[in-house]
């Protein structure tokens, strides 16, 4: 039975096209999955359904669901229809709920605001829609406030929200990109349930193939505001008759080709690090409680290795990182840069740090907006012993290095994009040729292929100069093809280290099990097909 | 919120400590001798001496210090040089000006203001926020004293709606009180208004452009009904820290105002007090605006934290 049926949708924003000819059905009960890169419209596409899209935004074409054409309807009909018609979950949990009022009240809007119950029966509604969600009243009673609750479980408080009315379609914007693996199976168990349960159909976007491969029962290829492809996702993941598609494929599971630069010469020497924060004070005379972040944490870091760190956000692996690069006070242990000891603060001479830069998660805020690329490239610099000489040329052979050119100096961050802006972050930790670079998710915010070509910098940069890596992910993915040994960081201690590949396929400590298993990955056997197809073909 | 408000309290408590020991030391303490400084050259060594003994400037430091704050405690602020009344009567008197004054123009600003505030954001861009963005440019840039006498001229010598000035005093009545308060009120009102009006159209858009805002619309709640339900609450910090200083500034801030309508009130007490040397008078009222301060900013942090729940655990 058709549910929604979407007939030559396009979206123009200010006469811009983003959207041009988008069509297909959607049935009840079913999964659709709509994957495509930032900015092909799989967002664009879910909010002209609604009639939420940003000012100046022009929609075209048919939307019909239940006889209505959802892009015609006038807003007091629209107004009516969201929520109780179609329900909608986005990507960030943070933010996605009012920080001022209680959980209770907010799933109960739901149902008041549509005249569906009066308060106290919409706060009675709302409290089993909580606990169906996995929310219970022992745990989460209704006077809960959004700030004390973690991601999880706040994507699970917007999940209740949306389905409080059981609306007949449900659309989930990236639902789990924000979440950790762990706490991302779970979701996605929830949401698969719902759909059996109350017969709903579900839109699923996401970027993530391995995610869709698990929950889709129909898929749509998105790029650049058209759909290049469509059918059954086992079908179509299968065949991969488009190119576009067989380009996201290669490069979500893209290993990049590398040598081992390992050598057995110690470089980085962490000993029993211990680094905690003071907590709010329960009452105005009590000494503070202290949270250990950090607890005595040993490793070693060899010369040359890409060693790997992974675990859950909060678990204390960028808390770490930050202490390795001499920007917080350890409270406890030593960490050694070339037998040399890594102390925060003015106490730490610019040799040391010169010796080892970083690369964060995000190319939009790691750099002034208002310096121009050389300068931020050349930075750097001023950790030498003398000015050098020749800044200019050096900058360019940075620049060049990681596949721009010479040029891109005198441009401004924001012509850039975000790919190019980590790569440009790479070059300005080049530059002064250090032992370490320490990669704090540093290709988490890329498009596949995009990360794809980034992780293919790093592999060769790694071999041509013999660059130790530290790489930081929750990605276990990425971790796995860029590493070469990698250590599980679980509540602030290490539970799991060795070689990468070891501890990926036969993981040992329990925490590393749930890790693996939670991390949705394409079938193995839908891979091969198609590559096996083109064998032949060529 | 209980661990909130004692750790606001302690905080409070030792802000007006500080406070004092600033002002006292201001005044005692600095070199150059106030007696000499309040009497002017011309007077005699005894009469310095007489008024040394007077104002407390014999004997060891913390002494005098705990000397005057316990007097305060009581209600003894001492005997004004100029006036030759105590001083604690003196602001008393003028407080019932100032006070309902102050109340009355931040109750109009905030009535005025605040829906102005809303009705922009919501029509961000068109020609309502124009228009209100326009009236509250000309609110700050005329002059209020300016608006004041025209407020005179019109409605109080033209018209004969309300006095042009002058304060009726308690004893005649709350409604004569009102009757001469409310031109004050109205121009001291104003260029406030403007402010805040401009401050909660600001803090509105940016609530309005928030996820919470886009979760609210998908459950189907109108454009005015998430401004209204989910909007304006969040915006609300931003005004009432604007608020918080507005009603600081117009307790004793008021002066030019206090001129025109010729009020009685704080401003042109300090100000007699400071033409005048009257450094006792000067002393109290600083120490008396410094504690509302003080006590107006712990009721906006009281505010924030009842607003936002995430704001009430003890800092």
């Amino acid at each position: 039975m058709t549910l929604l049926s979407v007939r030559d949708l396009s979206v123009s924003i200010h006469g811009l096209p983003i959207l041009s000819g988008v069509s297909f059905d959607m049935a009840a009960g079913e999964v659709f999955g709509l994957v495509g890169e930032s900015g092909s419209g799989k967002s664009m596409t879910s909010l002209a359904l609604m009639q939420l899209l940003p000012q100046g935004a022009v929609a075209g074409g048919r939307a019909t669901m239940g006889g209505a054409d959802l892009l015609a309807l006038p807003e007091r009909q629209m107004c009516a229809l969201r929520g109780r018609e179609i329900g909608m979950i986005f990507q960030e949990p943070m933010t996605a709920l009012n920080p001022v009022k209680t959980i209770g009240d907010q799933v109960a809007e739901t149902l008041v605001i549509h005249g569906a119950a009066s308060r106290g029966e919409a706060l009675r509604v709302a409290r089993a829609r909580l606990d169906r969600v996995g929310l219970f009243a022992d745990r989460f009673p209704l006077d809960r406030f959004p700030h004390e609750l973690s991601g999880g479980q706040r994507q699970r408080v917007c999940i209740a929200m949306a389905v409080a009315l059981r609306p007949k379609l449900l659309i989930a914007d990236e639902p789990t990109t924000a979440l950790d693996v762990t706490t991302q199976a779970q979701i996605l168990d929830l949401l698969r349930d719902l759909v059996a349960e109350e017969r709903m159909g579900l839109m699923l976007i996401t970027h993530d193939l391995a995610v869709v491969a698990g929950m889709a029962d129909h898929v749509a290829v998105m790029q650049a505001g058209r759909i290049v492809e469509a059918g059954r996702t086992e079908a179509l993941f299968r065949t991969r008759r488009e190119a576009y598609t067989r380009a996201l494929f290669a490069a979500s599971g893209h290993q990049p080709s590398r040598q081992t630069t390992r050598t057995e010469k110690p470089l980085l020497e962490v000993t029993q690090a211990d680094r905690s924060y003071p907590l709010p004070r329960p009452h105005p005379f009590a000494r503070p409680p202290r949270f250990r972040a950090v607890k005595g944490v040993s490793f070693t870091l060899h010369e040359g290795e890409s060693l790997g760190l992974v675990g859950e956000s909060g678990c204390g692996k960028s808390t770490l990182a930050r202490a390795i690069l001499g920007l917080d006070v350890l409270q406890g242990g030593a960490i050694r840069l070339g037998g040399e000891e890594v102390r925060a603060g003015h106490h730490m001479h610019r040799t040391m740090r010169a010796k080892m830069q970083a690369v964060f998660q995000d190319p939009y805020g790691s750099f002034n907006p208002r310096w121009r690329v050389d300068r931020a490239v050349a930075e750097p610099l001023h950790l030498l012993p003398e000015p050098p000489g020749d800044v200019p040329t050096r900058v360019a052979a940075a620049l060049e290095e990681v596949g721009l050119s010479a040029k891109d100096g005198r441009k401004f961050i924001h012509e850039f994009s975000g790919g190019q802006r980590q790569r440009i972050a790479i070059a300005r930790a080049l530059i002064l040729r250090p032992k370490l670079i320490v990669l704090d998710e540093a290709v988490s915010a890329l498009d596949v292929r995009v990360r794809a070509q980034v992780l293919d910098l790093l592999a060769d940069l790694q071999a041509r100069h013999g660059l130790a890596y530290l790489f930081i992910s929750h990605d276990l993915g990425v971790v796995r093809a860029i590493t070469d040994r990698v250590l599980v960081m679980q509540a602030g201690e290490i539970v799991e280290e060795g070689a990468t590949p070891r501890v990926f396929d036969a993981p040992a400590h329990p925490y590393t099990k749930t890790l693996v298993a939670a991390t949705p990955r394409l079938p193995a056997d839908w891979m091969e097909d198609a590559d096996a197809d083109r064998q032949t073909v060529v | 919120m209980l661990g909130f408000l004692l750790s606001r309290l302690g905080s409070l408590m030792l802000s007006l400590i500080v406070a004092s020991v600033v002002i006292f030391a201001v005044v005692q303490v600095i070199p150059g001798d106030p007696a000499t400084f309040m009497m002017g050259l011309n007077a005699t060594p005894e009469s310095v001496a007489h008024l040394r003994e007077a104002l407390g400037l014999n004997g060891p430091l913390p002494l005098r210090y705990l000397h005057w704050v316990a007097g305060m405690l009581h209600g003894d602020l001492g005997m004004s040089y100029t006036y030759r009344v105590p001083v604690a009567g003196l602001v008393a008197e003028r407080l019932q000006v100032s006070v309902p004054l102050t109340i009355y123009a931040l109750l109009l600003s905030t009535l005025l203001a605040l829906p102005a505030g809303i009705f922009a954001a919501a029509r961000r861009g068109r020609a309502g926020d124009l228009a209100v963005m326009g009236v509250t440019q000309f609110g700050i840039a005329v002059p209020n004293f300016w608006f004041a006498m025209l407020l005179v001229l019109f409605v109080a010598l033209r018209l004969h709606w309300l006095p042009a000035g002058g304060f009726a005093g308690w004893q005649a009545g709350p409604w004569a009180v009102f009757k001469s308060l409310t031109l004050p009120a109205i121009s001291l009102a104003l260029p406030q208004a403007a402010i805040l009006a401009r401050v909660m159209r600001s803090a509105l858009i940016e609530t309005l452009g928030q996820d919470f805002i886009r979760t609210a619309r998908a459950k189907g709640l109108s454009r005015g009904q998430a401004t209204r339900r989910h909007g304006v609450r969040n915006a609300l910090i931003p005004v009432l820290t604007i608020l918080g200083l507005q009603f600081s500034f117009l307790l004793a801030g008021g002066i030019i105002i206090e001129n025109v309508f010729y009020l009685p009130g704080l401003g042109r007490l300090i100000f007699q007090g400071i033409t005048q040397r009257d450094l006792i008078v000067v002393q109290s009222v600083v120490m008396l605006l410094v504690a509302a301060v003080i006590v107006v900013n712990f009721a906006v942090e009281v505010a924030y934290a009842l607003i936002d729940p995430r704001l009430r655990r003890p800092a």
